[in-house]
């Protein structure tokens, strides 16, 4: 099931990912402001609440205040102390706003506001009827009470993360809707190709088992021309086939992973190629150190043939293809048509080919890449344009061998 | 003539008295209008001019705007822009219009609100 669904992953090429990544960003930074703003909502509505607590006690300190400054104003100036509380501090301006008399930690006051924090003090203006002393406004300020604070934000945390996670769901769900059409298509073409591939198998190793059955030694010289075509065909077509058995059946299934020895399947894999090479002129140059890897050769084989097939099949007339092997790498150089550097990124997906001048299904180099990162291996491409493409993978020093 | 004496040096005295009186006079209505204008007249009125103050202090609250309406009803005393009681109006009935100008008048309110003011008061 888990396979199932890494292939259902893999079978989305980077254009499609890159949009449902946008789609997804989208969605993330919607959601978040979405959240973000009931949160701005919520606290602000729990301030207001706060607000609407301390407003009643406050003015009932005011009114007590007030009674104060009456009783002050009455009997001033005999009496001259300004009236102070436990409970608050306060002060007291007149109607051009300047102050008369302020007992307040925090001096920055606002005249316009009833309710109001100022630092971590919270103020109440009241407005007086009969400026007692001159005063218009008395201000009260007290301790800002924090507990609504903790728990309101306690609140929105666990809230935010609860609808967070409710929104991933959706998104999930979301994502699986817009995916379907794609995912059926690609399905669609991979189970044709399916079936088209179970059909091959048997004609395709008839013609291969009976052309190398022949007695060439008996054949006129024109007729051995023509198995030889007939051979270089039938290769071709096997080597398709094993693509797409391979992209097809193989693939979901385990490994069987063992010692190979490099320099010994590169020449087997160059002799094998070397008559399909031979009918477009093209030359083998080896340069082959021992270098041995654990993986499963029929994996491994893929991979090689895909590379040595591509650099026969973009190569020019007449052209030259270089293997170095070493212990830690090789590369599979060709002196081909070279690969645009805009297009290097897209080679790899499933379906797409460099140009269309030349035939296949674009698989090859898809199948490539999912060995190369099933096996946690480094593929790169350099290439110039009409001179030709070097490939370099890069074994991952965990599955190499010792060297003997 | 020893009496005579006495009573010229006594009528000097006297003299001088008054001389040094009113040049003393003269010199605080130099230096203080508000004690010369404000505070004779209205000695003999119940309600002191500290009262009066904290009444229009209750009733404009800020330096300017009691100053600019005290400077308007001195100037033009009316029984409506009275800040007293009606019950004192009836006895005392409203003053009559300063007659001093708008520089001493000027002065004179701005001694008064000095020596009121509640700001440096307060403890
Ligand atoms: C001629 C006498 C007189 C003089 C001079 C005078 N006042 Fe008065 N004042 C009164 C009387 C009488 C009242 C009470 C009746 C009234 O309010 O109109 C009064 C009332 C007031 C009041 C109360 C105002 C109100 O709204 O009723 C103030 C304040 C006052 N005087 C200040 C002053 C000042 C300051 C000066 C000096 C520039 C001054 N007075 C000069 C007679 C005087």
């Amino acid at each position: 099931m888990l396979a199932l669904k890494n292939k259902d992953i893999n079978l989305l090429r980077s254009s499609e990912k890159s949009s449902l990544l946008r789609f997804l960003a989208l969605y993330t930074v919607l959601a978040t402001m979405i959240l973000l703003l009931l949160g701005i909502f919520y606290y602000k509505s729990q301030e207001e609440l706060m607000f609407s607590n301390e407003r009643i006690k406050l003015s009932n300190y005011a009114n007590e205040q007030v009674k104060e400054l009456k009783l002050l104003h009455h009997y001033f100036p005999s009496r001259t102390e300004y009236p102070r509380s436990y409970n608050f501090d306060s002060a007291i301006y007149d109607i051009e706003r300047v102050k008369i008399f302020s007992t307040l930690k925090n001096s920055e006051v606002n005249f316009d506001k009833e309710i109001y924090r100022s630092g971590d003090k919270i103020h109440f203006v009241k407005y007086l009827d009969d400026y007692y002393l001159g005063a218009k406004y008395l201000f009260l300020e007290v301790d800002e009470d924090n507990d609504w604070y903790a728990k309101t934000i306690t609140n929105i945390i666990i809230l935010g993360i609860l609808t967070l996670i409710i929104m991933a769901i959706f998104g999930l769900f979301f994502v699986h809707i817009l995916l379907r059409p794609m995912k059926n298509s690609i399905m669609l073409l991979d189970n044709f190709i399916k079936d088209t591939t179970h059909e091959l198998n048997t004609p395709i190793s008839a013609i291969l088992a009976n052309v190398e059955m022949m007695d060439t030694d008996v054949m006129v010289e024109k007729n051995k021309k023509k198995l030889h075509r007939i051979n270089i065909a039938a290769k071709t077509v096997s080597h398709l086939y094993q693509d797409l058995t391979f992209l097809t059946l193989n693939h979901n299934q385990q490994s069987k992973d063992e010692w190979i020895d490099l320099k010994k399947l590169f020449e087997d894999r160059v002799e094998y190629f070397t008559i399909l090479a031979g009918s477009k002129k093209v030359t083998f140059y080896l340069d082959l150190n021992y270098s041995a890897i654990y993986m499963d050769i029929v994996k491994m084989t893929r991979v090689i043939d895909n590379l040595i097939s591509n650099a026969i099949k973009y190569n020019k007339r007449l052209g030259a293809i270089t293997i170095i092997l070493r212990k830690e790498y090789f590369i599979i150089r060709d002196s081909g048509i070279g690969i645009e550097a805009s297009k290097v990124s897209a080679i790899f997906e499933r379906y797409s080919r460099f140009n269309n001048s030349e035939g296949g299904f674009g698989i090859g180099l898809n199948i490539v890449k999912s060995i190369i990162d099933e096996y946690g291996l480094k593929i790169s491409v350099e290439s110039v344009l009409g001179e030709g493409t070097d490939i370099r993978v890069e074994f991952l020093k965990a599955s190499l061998g010792n060297g003997d | 003539m020893i009496k005579r004496i006495i009573i010229i040096s006594l009528i000097l005295n006297v003299l001088l008295y008054a001389e040094t009186k009113s040049e003393n006079i003269q010199e605080n209505k130099k230096e203080n209008i508000y004690e010369h204008n404000c505070i004779p007249c209205h000695r003999y009125l119940p309600s002191s001019l500290g009262d009066m103050y904290m009444r229009y202090l209750k009733t404009f609250s800020g330096e300017i705007t009691l100053k600019a309406a005290l400077k308007a009803f001195l100037k033009e005393p009316l029984e409506q822009t009275s800040v007293m009681s009606d019950l004192f109006i009836d006895r005392f009935s409203v003053k009559d219009k300063t007659l001093l100008n708008d520089k001493q008048l000027d002065e004179a309110i701005n001694i008064y609100w000095d020596l009121y003011n509640v700001r440096n008061k307060l403890k």
